[in-house]
């Protein structure tokens, strides 16, 4: 292969020098949309660039799928492998895709133009089986479409959504972005413009008060949070949203992203007040391209707009906001491994303590809160708190996004009040299973979570009416199964998740996931041999117990749930009850 | 510093505040297993072979990088932590070759680990490098302690010539573009060699005389040059 030309790539590199490592992310993202792949000569030039010892530079590589250090054609083609797109048919759409371009997974279609790849959960799971092509996302693809889908002639459908009720969602449902106009003359920004009103004390007591807590999956208690950045010594101070939304089964951070950017925005602002903080960070998911141009674009014009930049709204508040987008790791949505992925290093999850709120971002004090966490904070200032504890229960104040997908009619992103049924959500809104069908289970949760039964449909959506059913809140992911899914397969995807996306810092996650996945396979294909029960459930244990970060605590809970709920399908012999969806099961390929 | 007073499987210690549990046993004459700690490198938690059980905490704490705190109560050999440890050593035999880490088999033979738990399971297992003078490198036998990449880098010689490759299960140890040490910033200062507890890194002499070589043979072999890549065990 001949040396590529480097022009451009160094023009591009000068701009970005003066960030040094930190920039090593856009300047990869940058330098392969010049030229497809790196190589060594690309790959060498960003590394002098930024600074990079080149042996770090190979390892920040080959961390992120979405980097390639071979060549690839020049669109890549990413098939969702998440359980609700596979129920959904997405192995048969690979297939077909493969064979319309007469290539194999992971290989260059001789014209050059489409490599085709498995993908983990692409936030698409409304509308299975989902692709990602080049930058656009694609739903409900079928096989007979592979010619349409590389001609790029389909579009994605809007995503549904509803609920019984719509504050942070208001603006969401019709499938375009809430331009800052619009968002202004629906009532945007009052919550900002109050805040500025209020001392940065106020604020921050207020948050407290309306007793929000977090909504990316560890439900810890954002005030608490805030105020320990605010009280930490140290400077800049970084307010971090936390868009890598990937928790198979969630895609609601996307919604609020690509249809009411400025939500998320104005959240961030009102953070950065309270806690005194100037500068701030969006880290999108490497496969939500739009989201992360919706989003760029939406801070482009409130930095117009004066909402962001230097004295904001004429009051004295300096923050601005940087985007940054991931390049393809689950476990970058883990805190401290994002921050790390921000100062362009492998995503290795911290050991913490310390904690981001006084050692954060470049080791500064910083508040990471998840996007749908930013978009409850304009309500609570605008509403005040005592008006927004109204929503929800006692315990569990305020809205939440449910994502439902899977085998039920009506999937899709619904706003409730804490404290509803889980019967509620599934049959008055989302209209129960297909005609014919029953409910087998429900995986809440996302991949982290765990299985939901018949007898569990009472419970109600609170924090601690779940906590006591033994069920996860998570990320807000319901995944419906109908009495045709073959559990063992939902079990056998949701492994494979794991095994790909740790990140290999500790034993027990490193070797334990593919372990367990081996196991699974073996179960999910009827050849279970004797012992795997155990292995599992000390595979499993150990896991939980001895896992240095939130990945590898939860990698075995959906399957240490399924054990209890069917302990018969994990019988030696695979003498198990078959699902009546075996027969698709057997079909399907192996996503390696 | 003052000192901080807990109990470790109910004996009561008293130790200057900032002392991790692993040193505060130790103080007790109690040793806690390790793997990947060393006190000559930045430790990071990663084998959690250390874990004990601190009452009132959830999870399982690593006792080489917790500190204590006062009134603190730790229990080194709980049924979960001894599970933990035995199932961590179970799956580290079924995916590396630790035939030459004498360190782990003991720890095997004591926790009653069986080295075959795992029947099908994927090894790590790699060709040897051999591309320079001084070491060979088996990452067959290599259990990802982080030693060599933190003696390189910031923990001692600030060269930075290998780092992680991959991910996940697929961690490695590699260069650039895996060139091979002569062709990166390696200064051949032996540390990574010195550290390593597994063998995957070994002196170039040693090899050879386990290879059977007369000493005028290694002395020959070892002078420089000498690059062959892959050479077959
Ligand atoms: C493996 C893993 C993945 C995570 N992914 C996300 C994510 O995609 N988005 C998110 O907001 N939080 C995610 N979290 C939780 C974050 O670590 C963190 O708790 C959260 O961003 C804090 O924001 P909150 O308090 O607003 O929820 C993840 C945690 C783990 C362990
Ligand atoms: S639990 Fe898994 S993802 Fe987390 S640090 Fe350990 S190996 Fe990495
Ligand atoms: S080569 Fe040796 S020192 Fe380096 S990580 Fe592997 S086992 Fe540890
Ligand atoms: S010795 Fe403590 S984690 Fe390895």
């Amino acid at each position: 292969m001949s040396d590529p030309d480097l022009t451009r790539l160094r023009s591009m590199l000068a701009e970005l020098a003066s960030q040094g490592r930190s920039a090593l992310l856009p300047a990869l993202h940058a330098a392969q949309r010049l030229y497809g792949w790196l190589s060594e000569p690309v790959a060498t030039e960003v590394g002098r660039a930024l600074g990079v010892p080149l042996a770090d530079l190979h390892g920040v590589i080959d961390f992120y799928a979405m980097f390639y250090r071979r060549p690839v054609g020049k669109t890549v083609v990413r098939v969702c492998g998440a359980p609700v797109c596979a129920l959904a048919g997405a192995d048969s759409v690979a297939d077909a895709l493969c064979r319309h371009l007469n290539t194999r997974p992971d290989e260059i279609s001789s014209d050059g133009e489409f490599t085709v790849e498995h993908a983990p959960c692409l936030g698409l799971c409304d509308q299975p089986p989902a692709l990602l092509v080049g930058e656009s996302a694609l739903g409900r693809a079928a096989p007979e479409q592979a010619a349409d889908i590389c001609a790029r002639s389909r579009r994605r459908a809007v995503s549904f959504v509803g609920g019984d009720m719509r504050s942070l969602t208001v603006n969401c449902g019709d499938g375009q972005p809430t331009s800052l106009t619009e968002y202004r003359d629906r009532g945007g920004y009052a919550g900002l413009r109050k805040a500025l009103t209020m001392t940065p004390q106020a604020v921050l007591a207020e948050v407290k008060a309306s007793g929000l807590v977090g909504r990316g999956g560890a439900a810890f208690p954002t005030g608490i949070k805030w105020e320990g950045a605010a009280k930490a010594q140290g400077q800049p101070r970084y307010i971090v949203c936390n868009a890598d939304e990937s928790e198979p089964g969630t895609f609601k951070d996307r919604i609020l992203m690509e249809e009411d950017p400025h939500r998320t925005i104005e959240g961030m602002i009102i953070a950065a007040y309270a806690i005194g903080a100037s500068r701030g960070y969006i880290y999108v998911r490497g496969e939500f391209p739009c989201a992360f141009k919706v989003m760029g674009e939406a801070v482009e014009e409130a930095r117009q707009a004066g909402a962001l930049g230097k004295t904001i709204f004429g009051a004295g508040l300096d923050f601005d906001i940087e985007m940054r987008l991931g390049a393809g790791a689950y476990i970058c949505g883990e805190e401290t491994a994002l921050l790390e992925s921000i100062e362009g290093k492998r995503g290795f999850p911290r050991i913490k303590p310390p904690f981001p709120a006084t050692h954060g971002l470049f080791g500064k004090p910083t508040v990471i809160n998840n996007v749908e966490t930013f978009c409850n904070v304009p309500l609570i200032l605008e509403r005040g708190a005592a008006e927004y504890r109204k929503i929800g229960t006692e315990k569990s104040p305020g809205p939440k996004l449910f994502c439902v997908s899977g085998q039920i009619q009506r999937p899709g992103l619904y706003e409730m009040p804490f404290g509803v049924a889980l019967r509620h959500l599934l049959f008055d809104l989302a209209g129960g299973p297909n005609p014919g069908r029953k409910l087998q289970a429900v995986l809440m949760g996302g991949a982290a979570g765990a299985f939901a039964i018949e007898k569990d449909l009472d419970v109600l959506l609170s924090f601690e009416q779940l906590s006591a059913a033994g069920l996860p809140l998570g990320s807000g992911a319901v995944m419906v199964f109908d009495d045709t899914a073959d559990m063992r397969e939902v079990l056998r995807r949701t492994a494979h998740f794991f095994a790909d996306e740790s990140c290999g810092k500790c034993y027990p996650c490193q070797l334990g996931t593919v372990r367990q996945y081996e196991i699974l396979d073996r179960v999910a294909s009827g050849h279970a041999v004797s012992g795997d029960r155990e292995r599992l459930l000390d595979v499993g244990g150990t896991m939980i117990d001895a896992s240095l970060c939130g990945l590898g605590q939860t990698a075995a809970t959906a399957v240490l749930s399924g054990m209890k709920v069917w302990p018969e399908l994990f019988e030696a012999g695979g003498k198990g009850r078959r699902a009546k969806g075996k027969e698709q099961s057997a079909n399907s390929k192996e996503q390696e | 510093m003052p000192d901080v007073k807990l109990t470790i499987d109910g004996e009561p210690v008293a130790v200057p505040t900032g002392t991790t549990i692993l040193k505060a046993a130790e103080h007790l004459g109690r040793s806690i297993p390790t793997i990947c700690y060393h006190d000559h490198c930045t430790a990071n938690g990663l084998c959690r072979i250390c874990v004990v059980e601190v009452s009132g905490v959830g999870p399982l704490v690593p006792a080489c990088l917790t500190p204590v705190n006062e009134g603190m109560k730790v229990t080194t050999a709980s049924a979960r932590a001894e599970r933990s440890r035995r199932t961590i050593l179970e799956m580290l035999a079924s995916a590396v070759d630790l035939s030459e880490a004498p360190e782990i088999q003991k720890f095997i033979g004591e926790y009653r680990a069986q080295g075959a738990r795992f029947p099908e399971a994927q090894r790590r297992e790699y060709p040897v490098l051999d591309d320079n003078p001084m070491y060979i490198r088996d990452y067959s036998k290599c259990i990802l302690c982080w030693r060599c990449v933190q003696v390189c880098a910031a923990d001692a010689q600030f060269t930075y010539a290998i780092n992680f490759t991959g991910r996940g299960f697929e961690t490695g140890i590699g260069t650039f573009f895996d060139k091979p040490m002569p062709e990166t910033t390696c200064v051949f200062c032996g540390q990574c060699v010195g550290v390593c507890p597994t063998g995957a890194l070994k002196p170039k002499r040693e090899s050879l005389l386990e290879q059977g070589l007369r000493p005028d043979e290694i002395i020959e072999a070892t002078r420089g040059g000498g690059n062959r890549r892959g050479k077959p065990r």
